[in-house]
């Protein structure tokens, strides 16, 4: 008897998980079918369009530098990525692991402009830019996104987990603060510095308004803004189809890095609630 | 209060290091810039003392700066046209940078502040009133454009870009709006005519009316969408054809509760979704879509919708009829008009006015008409008969006589508020004549703020 | 081998004095160096944009304009008397007050799900994740999509015999379905938060529980919730950042913040203001007050999630 409830009960759960399987996919799975749908068929509801076809795709290739605009973001990603990681990560364990003066107040005040609307920043950064002469430039798109408040305040939640006494041992064995967090808090960081990662290249992937507003020639249009002006002209003429294959083309690449360091990312953003 | 002044004041202190530090950031790459990419400033300060001195300034080489919004046909064709220009008047450059249609004040707000102004700008003609209200724009020269010539050539809808007894803006095409008809569904509900009436309309949208067993809509007898093309239509269509009026000759004064009309176009529009249920909106996304598909049977639309027909949907078989009539004559036009900015003199000013010349000249108008499919703006050359008899493009310029550009004050503004009036019948169950009378005061609320602003500079 | 022990030790020991202070220095100038380049670039590019702000909410600033004149508080007092700005105001609150409970209950749910199941775990757990890093905009149109009065969900809803909604067209609904597509999205990050938080839960306590005859609901509220608090406060914060700044979502999904500007958040108003209206001043004025509210909401999340990291 208490054994078949107990059954009874695994299967409600994994029947509740696989309805949470239906409903985190079901949208991403219409956008791609819809992306093969033919125009004529786009109120069609079917998840398996057919005819199928694949002109959406040919169109919005043909149409647009969409090559281009991915490898632009994939670049401006990395680089980003990778100031994100040396900066925030080094304020994130001095603020995690020292004690100085002022300490809580530059804390507040780095985590006070992660509050600031984008918005609300980008005429004040389009100025700056204008003066540096780096607007329509690789380094101009960089400019505003080299450091960030979130990564700085995930690092600091990482780096308290470090222990101590390790980094006071290597103190006593007269390693000088940079060697200790290079070679010593660095490399027990690795999940975290994973994490980082991911999460900086997926909100760079992503990023709208302020390359929107910086870049100005169509061949060093990030993806999103290279959407964007695809899309404005696609909405007028009724093109959901193309506008789905761009969306369904912009997802891939994410899910494919993803799937391929799935483990290391799970296992680093499971890191950041541990505190 | 003193503690507030201080505060305001350390505000002030600490925004002036903000500018010395911002400057002092960029004084290294500053000069560089101004000489390479952004002429603006720095040949429009050599360009009056040269042209001064040298009386031929047909020799001397002028860059211009264009900004037009992104619409593939249209970019295309203004390409082509400045190649054009540029090989006529071999001294001017022009250059000409694109936003898409839904950021274009975006970008034009981040990229005016750090001095990256157009020499010549193209405008919606109702966000005029807002950018000549700021200064950002001079009038058009009255020895390239005088007022006169403008009145006798162009329709007379073109008045909605003159402010304060002044041209501002001249557009090269305008558009209309009429109503767009798809035959094989009028074939199909035995419909044999297109509506011609205010009631005719509403039998024919009924008529054809297509629900499901569930009652959804499979075919909308008239696609209804507030906020696209529905508020025009209301403003100097059904308004003015009750017999109704839209402003007070000073722009001050909203006058659609004035007569017993106002209310009647309100209530005749919004029945169409309330009472009748031919449409509603965003079902089949958006009006222009439900008709492209073959989900709406009329849809009331704008000239300039003919080229994305033609592309998108090559086998819908679909007609073209004016509106519908009731009292008085009257149907909604509006424009994208050019218009120079306030800091352009000397030669850049020649030449800019040169370029409007051109782009208003009648070869161009023809192109535009075959290209972007948008009508002629002047009479002379909308009339001809290879237009007039044009099966599509005929009923929109027969119609060009009748038509108003209502003023605006703040386009998006005024629409917001007559999609919001709309949805408060539609969605609230609000009683129509209240929903209308919080709409006058709205709007008029909107103008009377304009108007403050405007009188205390 | 010994003599140079010695002199090893010898040379510590002689150098102990000075490497004390040295070494105080050394570390300060450790911190203050690593510190000096970032402060310095969120002073240029975060701090003083805000210090910006504040001086043109004091000034109409029309951006075409080239006259600027100060006006004192005549731009805040001029949005209190805006009743969409009221409306915006409460309408970000409603979202942090629906998303950050429903964010956080959906990802402690589907953690505590996963945690009881032997097998598929990784499967689950990839599956959950891949909302989160698909680009809001895309996301955005296809909830659309489905949601249109005559799209999928509705079709559904009918076959099922019930009444097709209007959702994102409703002033009533539209709120919370984008405060639902946003849980959509971020609950496999959540998710993940919170399993790690529950896998380093000692499973002593709940066998010691179970011997005292707690029920499951019992032992989930008095094992589970408290220990896992510290974890909870992370979330709300991360949460609560998303929530009092949706702006891309309306842009997206309801266009102006419609219907009847039931969508109209802070940050899609302030955007409205300054690059529809140009009135950078009214715009900085309410940039101005939503920091403040931020402000004082991170001030209380600090002082929580230090307080509870603390036991």
């Amino acid at each position: 008897m208490i054994a078949s409830r107990k059954d009874t009960f695994a299967v409600a759960r994994y029947l509740l998980l696989i309805a949470g399987v239906a409903i985190t996919l079901f949208p991403l799975l219409w956008m791609a079918a819809t992306s093969f749908k033919l125009p004529q068929n786009l109120y069609d509801l079917s998840l398996f369009p057919s005819p199928a076809s694949w002109g959406s795709y040919s169109y919005i290739f043909d149409k647009a530098p969409f090559g281009t605009w991915i490898s632009n973001t994939a670049i401006a990603a990395v680089a980003t990525t990778a100031s994100v990681l040396v900066f925030d990560t080094a304020v994130g364990y001095v603020l995690a692991q020292f004690s100085f003066p002022g300490r809580k107040l530059i804390f507040l005040f780095i985590i006070s402009t992660l509050m600031v609307p984008t918005e609300m920043l980008i005429i004040p950064w389009y100025l700056l830019a204008t003066k540096l002469a780096l607007t329509d430039t690789f380094a101009g798109l960089l400019l505003p996104g080299l450091l960030t408040a979130f990564g700085i305040f995930l690092m600091r939640q990482f780096m308290e987990s470090l222990p101590s006494e390790l980094l006071d041992a290597a103190r006593v064995d007269g390693l000088n603060e940079w060697s200790i967090f290079a070679r010593i808090a660095l490399p027990l960081m690795k999940p975290a510095l994973a994490t980082l990662a991911i999460l900086s290249f997926i909100s760079n992937w992503n990023q709208f308004i302020w390359p929107f507003i910086v870049l100005q020639t169509e061949n060093r249009y990030t993806l999103p803004v290279g959407m964007v002006y695809f899309s404005s002209e696609l909405k007028d003429n009724n093109g959901w189809i193309q506008i789905m294959a761009g969306a369904t083309v912009s997802v891939i690449p994410l899910i494919a890095i993803f799937t391929i360091f799935q483990k290391k990312i799970i296992q680093g953003i499971a890191l950041s609630g541990m505190k | 209060m003193t503690k507030k002044t201080l505060h305001s004041k350390t505000i002030s202190i600490a925004s002036l290091s903000l500018l010395i530090l911002l400057a002092a950031c960029g004084s290294g790459g500053d000069n560089k810039k101004n000489e390479g990419a952004d002429q603006n400033q720095s040949s429009e300060s050599k360009a009056s003392p040269v042209s001064a001195s040298v009386p031929d300034s047909g020799k001397e080489k002028v860059t211009i700066e264009y900004w037009q919004y992104e619409y593939p046909a249209k970019v295309q064709l203004v390409t082509e046209l400045i190649k054009q220009f540029e090989a006529e008047n071999p001294n001017i450059t022009v250059k000409q940078t694109n936003f898409p249609y839904d950021q274009y004040n975006e970008k034009v707000a981040t990229l005016v502040p750090a001095g990256k102004g157009p020499d010549v700008i193209n405008l919606y003609y109702g966000w005029l009133p807002k950018y000549v209200s700021s200064g950002f724009l001079q009038s058009l020269p009255e020895s390239a454009f005088p007022a006169s010539d403008i009145e006798r050539d162009y329709y007379p809808l073109v008045g909605a870009a003159k402010i304060d007894g002044k041209y501002w803006a001249i557009p090269t095409a305008v558009r209309t709006l009429a109503l767009f008809y798809n035959k094989d569904l009028f074939t199909k509900a035995n419909v044999e005519q297109p509506p011609a009436t205010w009631q005719e309309l509403v039998d024919t949208a009924v008529k054809l009316t297509e629900k499901d067993s569930k009652n959804q809509f499979v075919v909308e007898g008239l696609a209804f969408e507030p906020g696209a093309q529905l508020h025009h239509w209301y403003r100097d269509g059904l308004l003015p054809q009750a017999g109704g009026e839209d402003l007070s000759d000073d722009r001050r004064k909203i006058l659609w509760a004035d007569s017993p009309a106002g209310l009647e176009a309100f209530q005749y529009l919004v029945d169409f979704a309330v009472k009748y249920k031919v449409g509603t909106p965003g079902v089949f996304t958006d009006d222009a879509a439900a008709f492209k598909t073959g989900h709406a049977a009329i849809n009331i639309d704008g000239s300039f919708r003919l080229g994305s027909l033609k592309s998108d949907a090559p086998d819908l078989k679909y007609g073209i009829a004016p509106l519908p009539s009731y009292k008085n004559k009257s149907v909604p036009s509006s424009f994208w008009a050019n218009a120079i900015t306030s800091n352009v003199s000397g030669a850049k000013l020649e030449a800019s006015a040169k370029f409007l010349q051109f782009l208003t000249s009648k070869e161009v108008q023809e192109q535009w008409v075959e290209k972007v499919g948008e009508l002629p703006a002047q009479k002379a050359v909308a009339t001809q008969d290879k237009y007039l008899n044009d099966e599509k493009l005929g009923p929109f310029i027969s119609q060009l006589d009748n038509s108003k550009a209502h003023f605006f004050i703040d386009e998006t503004g005024e629409r917001t508020l007559f999609v919001d009036a709309v949805n408060e019948v539609l969605l609230n169950g609000v009683p129509a004549e209240k929903a209308f009378q919080s709409l006058v005061s709205k709007t008029q609320k909107l103008y009377d703020d304009y108007w403050a602003k405007a009188g205390s500079k | 081998m010994i003599a140079r022990t010695a002199r090893t030790n010898a040379a510590a020991g002689w150098k102990t004095i000075p490497l004390r202070i040295s070494y105080r220095t050394q570390r300060y100038l450790f911190i203050y160096l690593t510190l000096a380049v970032p402060l310095l670039y969120f002073f240029v590019t975060r701090l003083l944009p805000i210090i910006y702000s504040f001086y043109i909410s004091f000034r109409e600033w029309n951006i075409l304009s080239p006259s600027k004149p100060y006006v004192g508080f005549a731009n805040y007092s001029g949005l209190f008397t805006d009743e969409i700005f009221r409306k915006s105001i409460v309408n970000t609150f409603l979202f942090v007050a629906v998303g950050i409970p429903g964010q956080l209950a959906a990802g402690l749910a589907a953690a505590l799900l996963l945690q009881s199941i032997p097998r598929f775990r990784g499967f689950f757990r990839t599956v959950y994740f891949i909302p989160y890093i698909t680009s809001i905009v895309a996301v955005s149109w296809v909830f659309r999509w489905l949601l249109m009065p005559n799209g999928w969900v509705n079709s559904a809803l009918l076959n099922l015999g019930l009444d097709a909604q209007l959702f994102l067209l409703s002033p009533r609904q539209a709120l919370y379905v984008i405060a639902l597509s946003m849980i959509w999205q971020s609950v496999g990050f959540q998710m993940l938060v919170f399993v790690t938080g529950l896998e380093g839960i000692p499973a002593m306590y709940y066998e010691a529980a179970r011997i005292d005859g707690a029920n499951a609901w019992r032992r989930f509220q008095h094992i589970t919730l408290p220990l896992l608090n510290p974890v909870i406060l992370f979330s709300a914060v991360i949460a609560g950042i998303s929530y009092l700044q949706t702006f891309t979502q309306i842009v997206s999904m309801t266009g102006e913040g419609g219907p009847l500007n039931s969508t109209r958040t802070l940050v899609y108003h302030i955007y409205k203001l300054a690059f529809k209206n140009f009135e950078m001043g009214s715009a900085s004025a309410a940039t101005v007050i939503l920091f403040i509210i931020i402000f004082a909401f991170t001030l209380v999340q600090i002082k929580a999630l230090e307080r509870k990291v603390e036991y």
